[in-house]
């Protein structure tokens, strides 16, 4: 099936070119990182993730996110959804490629990274979210793979896939409660120390996973013939409703636990990302002030539209509000909740971080490769499903 | 005949010199001809050992400014602890390095100021380093088990093995841990370093090690000798008679950060005193 990947109209290869030219401008960034070290970044002593681990943290859910249409088609037998599981397969592949990347690029001697499996520790929480995402790796590129071929052949796929099918499902919620284990579990970073961490990351990836899966439908509906039905799009909206409700929530939860109590450590990180707050070079810092703004405005605008169901019938509509919502989590997942964590620093102080510029290119370039994985396996999927059009498979 | 691991091992490993004809029997044999194994590391007979090694600091010991630079720079030079300037002389925070440094009490002991204490107090500096903790957060998380403790109570690290994830950092709650983000022998001079000591590649984290490779050899870690007479006091907490024990157990310390549970072994000293 590989094959079709490599056949295509001059749209689809300028596409590749267009993701091509990032991936290297990324690459070449990389090779300078490799070569003079991580002092490339923005990252420095008391802010030592950035956006490589919170992108690492944001993609994580999008691949997790793949099981809102794994349980309705195949525990519920929601049939509608034959056609749109396999683009969350798919897309949950390149997720988790792009997952990969990232904490290989952010890694400080890349070379040494099989030490986790050559020095296997099972305290270490890292040690078991590089377990939990290479096996979801290799569920998802089985099941895709092989139902994939199953529909290309016109039969039933095999018996043997069904326990994998089920297993992936409860493999999604671990991959997003270990990553968030990776902050809940450490002592003295009070934004990150929250029982709530792992069900929030579970809502936000539920719904950002998603809105993200809609507007993929709704571009591959324009650029094939490859349509997975108005009526599935609308059903997927309601998840994304439900999972974003879930995450507001779940975010207020934080702020009263935070300043009801009165904690002043567990305000502090709310209060510099939501205000600002003096940094110890005497300068008031409020750079992640807007982003985190925009955030909130986006989170809530987003979640009206989809609740109003006036609004989310309009599909016009309805990709503006998740593209929104999508910024919002992105903004809220990817950036703020790792600098939360790490300013103020462990001696209360406020040393701000922001990324530079071969950190952006380098970030961007892993999203470009992420893409092209996705673009080559969507048009695998695509291309399959338009030569058997009008047939469907029971899976 | 039973064999423990290191047994096995020697004779494995002479076996495989002989070639794999020598049965392990005949391998047996050759192991009670002394020559034929290699040389055993002997404990150095002035190794300072301990059952928990602990530190004290009296910041009332600590008089003048020169009094804490001599403190740092004796580790840091020891080290080859890597000092990255700015154009105009100040330390380029960005790539900062540190083993060993000095924190206002405000910042060494969040939430224990007052709007009512003076400034005086507030800006009062304190010696930090790594607590070598009884119940390390950085131990726990490491991927690798390139940060570890050792059996006398000192979180170490081994360079070599660490991958630079920095999962380390972020779980340390003292904020004790450097990451060499470019090549550290830049910051260094090359006329400065000290042979005794390796210097360290980028990409890896760094931290106080308790000087553990100068009390192999006797000698009492690089800041101590340094301080002030009586300002850092190091010894094994485990020992009714040793000095840091009766001042733990006598006088009133404190530690930071206890109510995380991490157990740190570095306690300051509350009001000075004639101990030293």
């Amino acid at each position: 099936m590989l094959e079709k990947a490599l056949e295509g109209s001059k749209k689809y290869w300028a596409w590749v070119l267009f993701l091509g030219f990032f991936a290297l401008s990324g690459t070449y960034y990389y090779i300078r990182q490799f070569n003079e070290g991580l002092g490339l970044t923005g990252l420095h002593r008391d802010v030592s993730w950035g956006l490589y681990i919170g992108q690492f943290t944001f993609l994580v859910g999008v691949a997790a996110s793949a099981v809102m249409l794994v349980i309705p088609y195949y525990l519920h037998d929601f049939k509608k959804f034959g056609k749109i599981v396999i683009l969350g397969e798919f897309l949950a592949i390149s997720a988790v490629t792009m997952c990969i990347l990232f904490i290989f690029v952010d890694m400080g001697q890349p070379m040494r990274i099989m030490n986790v499996i050559l020095h296997p520790t099972p305290g270490s929480v890292m040690f078991w979210d590089s377990v939990v995402l290479s096996g979801y790796l290799f569920i998802n590129l089985l099941v895709g793979w092989v139902t994939l071929g199953s529909d290309k052949k016109g039969v039933p796929p095999p018996k043997w896939i069904k326990p994998w099918i089920y297993l992936s499902i409860p493999w999604a919620i671990s991959i997003h409660t270990v990553t968030a284990f990776l902050y809940s579990g450490v002592p003295g970073r009070h934004f990150w120390l929250t029982a709530v961490m792992a069900a929030r990351f579970l809502a936000s990836a539920f719904a950002g996973g998603p809105a993200l899966l809609i507007l993929l439908a709704m571009i591959v509906r324009k650029v094939s013939k490859f349509d997975a039905g108005k009526d599935v799009i609308q059903a997927v909206s309601r998840i994304v409703a439900y999972a974003m409700f879930a995450n507001v929530f779940l975010l207020g939860l934080e702020f009263f636990t935070a300043f009801y109590s009165g904690i002043p450590g567990h305000q502090h990180p709310f209060i510099y990302l939501y205000k600002g707050m003096m940094g110890s070079d005497g300068v008031f810092h409020n750079e992640i002030v807007p982003l985190m703004w925009t955030s909130s405005i986006f989170a809530a605008l987003s979640l009206i539209m989809l609740w109003v169901p006036k609004i989310r019938q309009n599909e016009g509509l309805l990709s503006l509000a998740c593209v929104m919502l999508f910024i919002s989590l992105w903004i809220d997942k990817g950036f703020g909740l790792i600098i939360g964590g790490f300013v103020p620093n462990m001696f209360e102080e406020v040393n701000p971080y922001w990324p530079t510029r071969p950190e952006a290119v380098i970030t961007a370039g892993v999203w470009a490769i992420g893409f092209m994985v996705l673009t080559f396996l969507y048009k695998i999927a695509i291309t399959v499903r338009e030569q058997t059009a009008g047939v469907e498979i029971d899976h | 005949m039973s064999m423990d691991r290191r047994d096995f091992l020697k004779i494995a490993g002479i076996s495989s010199i002989l070639g794999f004809g020598a049965s392990v029997a005949s391998a047996t044999n050759l192991i009670t001809d002394k020559k034929l194994l290699p040389p055993q590391v002997d404990r150095n007979k002035e190794a300072l050992t301990a059952k928990r090694w602990a530190m004290v600091v009296d910041m009332s010991k600590f008089k003048a400014e020169e009094d804490f630079q001599k403190t740092i720079s004796a580790c840091h030079t020891f080290h080859n602890v890597p000092d990255f300037r700015k154009p105009d002389g100040s330390v380029d925070k960005k790539f900062e390095v540190k083993w060993i440094w000095k924190a206002a009490y405000e910042r060494t002991f969040p939430g224990q100021e007052n709007k009512y204490m003076s400034e005086h107090v507030k800006d009062m500096p304190f010696v930090v380093l790594c607590n070598h903790c009884d119940n390390p957060a950085c131990v726990r998380v490491c991927p690798t088990k390139a940060t570890y403790k050792l059996p006398d109570g000192i979180t170490m690290q081994d360079m070599h093995r660490c991958i630079g994830c920095r999962f380390c950092m972020a779980a340390c709650p003292f904020g004790a841990r450097s990451f060499n983000w470019v090549d550290p022998r830049k910051g260094l001079k090359a006329e400065l370093i000290n042979k005794e000591y390796p210097t360290r590649t980028k990409g890896v984290v760094e931290k106080c090690t308790f000087c553990t490779e100068r009390l192999s050899v006797g000698k009492v870690p690089a800041c101590v000798e340094a301080a002030p007479a009586g300002a850092l006091l190091f010894g094994d907490l485990e020992d009714p008679n040793s000095e840091v024990r009766k001042i733990v157990t006598e006088k009133l310390t404190i530690r930071r950060k206890p109510e995380l549970g991490t157990g740190p072994a570095v306690y300051y000293l509350i009001g000075g005193g004639d101990h030293a």
